[in-house]
């Protein structure tokens, strides 16, 4: 049995964790919060584009897709991640996990619990093709190269524009960037919009190669991309991409071995030894623990 | 101030006779199928989870997120060790009748009597199941105890899904039952064992706390430098915090198990784990009180009292096109997220069920205001 065609999928897969992941990066940098309903605006991304696809043209409802999912992003942080900047992190934590909660409740309710069939929403990336003797989707081969171009045009914004040094700054030290005059509610609402708009880019290409979406289809894909935020080095872009692309491939090819149960433990495995051996993961500033 | 003491004890015990005298008369009263039985059944399960939850999250400050990993455990124990063996042909049919070939109520049965044997039976499981949450806390606790905060919240939550992989593994399956249900064992028809076992278990949390231990575990949450200082072994403490903790989970684990009948490893997901931090929330992080009522609170209205809001009539009204499938969660979520947001201190903050009979000091309450 060949694994190529495992690892061709594995390769797309870490693109689309990539995707996820750096939202996870960018809110840890800079809030210390692990936003777990970013694997829920993912969900979210996937169930708006079943929707918009199936009632309107595609060049309008990608947009809109996209739209929603940015302002849901936002949203989140405004009502419930700012109000409590002055608690401690556990509250942030528990509103987040509230918050994942009530948009899975709120995402049952309006599909009635059922499933949503992804059928073809954008036909041409779901076309068949050929590489190297393995027949995939296009999405596949279209997956990874995307995000890569994304990532660039990211770490450009980020180190060459007036909100991407805002962001660094923030991410390094929070009340001094506040005293330096950086308007810190706008950074913060721009790193969830960001992050947002790569979730929403992902949920499309992943969705893409599934047959339904389901309200608990976000949990999953987002802790992944969690522990490759976390194993790249939290706080760290490149980081990030990298090791959701380790998780992806190592995930495939587990299952291309025959251990399918096991591809999911094996990343919380991978997270929990990173995080004893090396906590600042592969690209992590060693920060020391101030008292 | 001793006069005061002595009120509070009598008023705990009155209203715990209480709820035990409720709790029989129902039972005397009711079939136990009735929709009463079965949500203080599952809401005194909830409970010792969520006060379980609260010993490690609420008084020594570390947010795991393992819960239901240990439930799972408990669960499985309790159901593998008690299953007839006449029973394990069918339930095991996959796997030529498991592994296992002996029922621990069968066992006891058989030079204790039936009804004494059963029942020291399946308590026996549930402390076997217990005890392996305690044992497997022990090892996850020795590298992922190190970790702070968030990172140890994930690493937890990271545990309970390997475990959860883990017990659908067929190669496994003589002993869980692989993928399949594990059914047919037996449990207890009436809520007052439940309310019994957990009651005796949450007083038993209730004086750790309460002891020298308990203190330094609210030491080691207020400040874990200071605590330190003061002589307090960090890496003991929280050790000892979080095998308990995990003792209590899987012994509710096998309640649960008793309680819904079949085990499956599905639903012990992170959501279960995240449903009993919110309600372990809503009842006030710190207060064992707290929990317990917002436990119940939480599954008699999803359960029973908010049941409208889902299939179309809800206090007279009828709209079957809002009040559908999913609205009572809807709803429920968002009562949630607003008590997370501005109710920060939930139901009982961390005052007790004694404290209730203090005076609300009112210099305090201008305070809150301001």
């Amino acid at each position: 049995m060949s694994l190529l065609p495992y690892m061709i999928n594995g390769i797309s897969v870490g693109g689309q964790y990539a995707l996820i992941a750096i939202g996870y990066t960018l809110v840890y940098g800079i809030l210390r919060l692990i936003n777990f309903a970013h694997g829920d605006v993912f969900m979210v991304a996937g169930l708006v584009m079943v929707y918009a696809t199936a009632s309107m043209p595609i060049y309008l409802a990608l947009p809109l897709a996209i739209l929603v999912t940015v302002v849901l992003g936002f949203t989140i942080e405004r009502v419930a991640y700012k109000p409590l900047r002055t608690a401690p992190r556990m509250s942030l934590m528990i509103s987040a996990i509230g918050v994942s909660y009530l948009i899975q409740n709120l995402a049952f309710y309006i599909t009635g619990g059922v499933p949503q069939p992804v059928s073809n929403p954008i036909p041409w990336i779901s076309d068949q093709v050929t590489v190297l003797g393995a027949s995939t989707k296009r999405v596949t081969l279209l997956t990874p190269v995307l995000t890569i171009v994304l990532v660039f045009l990211l770490v450009y914004i980020i180190n060459h524009t007036k909100i991407g040094m805002a962001m660094r700054a923030a991410a390094k030290d929070f009340e001094t960037a506040q005293l330096m005059g950086i308007k810190i509610n706008a950074v913060i609402s721009m790193t969830f919009v960001i992050g947002s708009f790569l979730a929403a880019v992902g949920a499309m290409l992943y969705f893409t190669n599934y047959p339904s979406v389901a309200i608990t289809s976000g949990g999953m894909p987002g802790l992944k991309a969690f522990v490759a935020a976390v194993f790249g080095g939290i706080g760290s872009i490149p980081g990030a991409v990298v090791g959701a692309f380790i998780i992806g491939l190592c995930e495939e090819v587990i299952k291309g071995l025959g251990y399918t149960t096991f591809s999911d433990a094996f990343t919380f495995a991978l997270l929990i030894v990173v995080l004893c051996v090396r906590p600042t993961g592969l690209f992590g500033e060693k920060v020391t623990d101030k008292v | 101030m001793r006069d005061m003491k002595k009120t509070k004890m009598v008023f705990t015990a009155a209203v715990l006779v209480a709820i035990l005298a409720g709790c029989i008369a129902l039972d005397a009263t009711l079939p136990s199928y009735h929709i009463a039985i079965t949500v203080i059944k599952k809401a005194t399960v909830y409970a010792l989870v969520a006060v379980s939850m609260n010993l490690l999250n609420g008084f020594t400050g570390l947010f795991s997120l393992g819960q239901a990993g240990f439930m799972l455990l408990g669960a499985y124990a309790y159901g593998v060790l008690t299953i007839p063996v006449a029973k394990r042909e069918s339930v095991y049919q996959y796997f030529d009748g498991g592994a296992i070939h002996f029922s621990l109520p069968e066992i006891f049965a058989g030079f204790l009597g039936d009804t004494v044997g059963k029942t020291v039976g399946m308590l026996a499981a549930l402390l076997v199941g217990g005890l392996l949450a305690a044992l497997m806390a022990y090892l996850i606790g020795l590298p992922v105890l190190r970790l702070k905060s968030d990172y140890l919240a994930i690493a937890t939550l990271g545990f309970a899904e390997i475990l959860k992989a883990f017990f659908q593994w067929n190669k496994l399956g003589p002993i869980t039952n692989g993928s399949n249900l594990l059914k047919s064992y037996p449990y207890f028809e009436h809520a007052t064992p439940y309310v019994l076992i957990a009651g005796v278990l949450i007083a038993v949390i209730l004086l750790l706390i309460n002891s020298t231990y308990g203190r330094a575990f609210k030491a080691i949450r207020d400040d874990e430098v200071a605590a330190e200082a003061m002589g307090i072994n960090l890496a003991k403490h929280k050790r000892m915090a979080f095998v308990i903790s995990s003792f209590f989970a899987g012994v509710g684990g096998g309640m649960m198990a008793m309680y819904s009948g079949t085990i499956a490893a599905a639903p012990f997901k992170s959501a279960l784990t995240y449903e009993i931090l919110l309600i372990v929330v809503i009842g006030g992080i710190g207060s064992i009180t707290g929990s317990v009522i917002a436990s119940f609170l939480y599954i008699v209205s999803s359960e029973w009292l908010l049941r409208g809001l889902d299939s179309g009539t809800f206090l007279g009204i009828n709209a079957p096109s809002i009040f559908k499938n999913g609205f009572r969660m809807a709803v429920f979520s968002v009562i949630i997220m607003v008590i997370v947001l501005f109710f920060r201190k939930g139901i009982m903050g961390d005052r007790e069920l004694p404290d209730l009979l203090d005076k609300r000091p009112k210099k305090a309450k201008k305070e809150a205001a301001k």
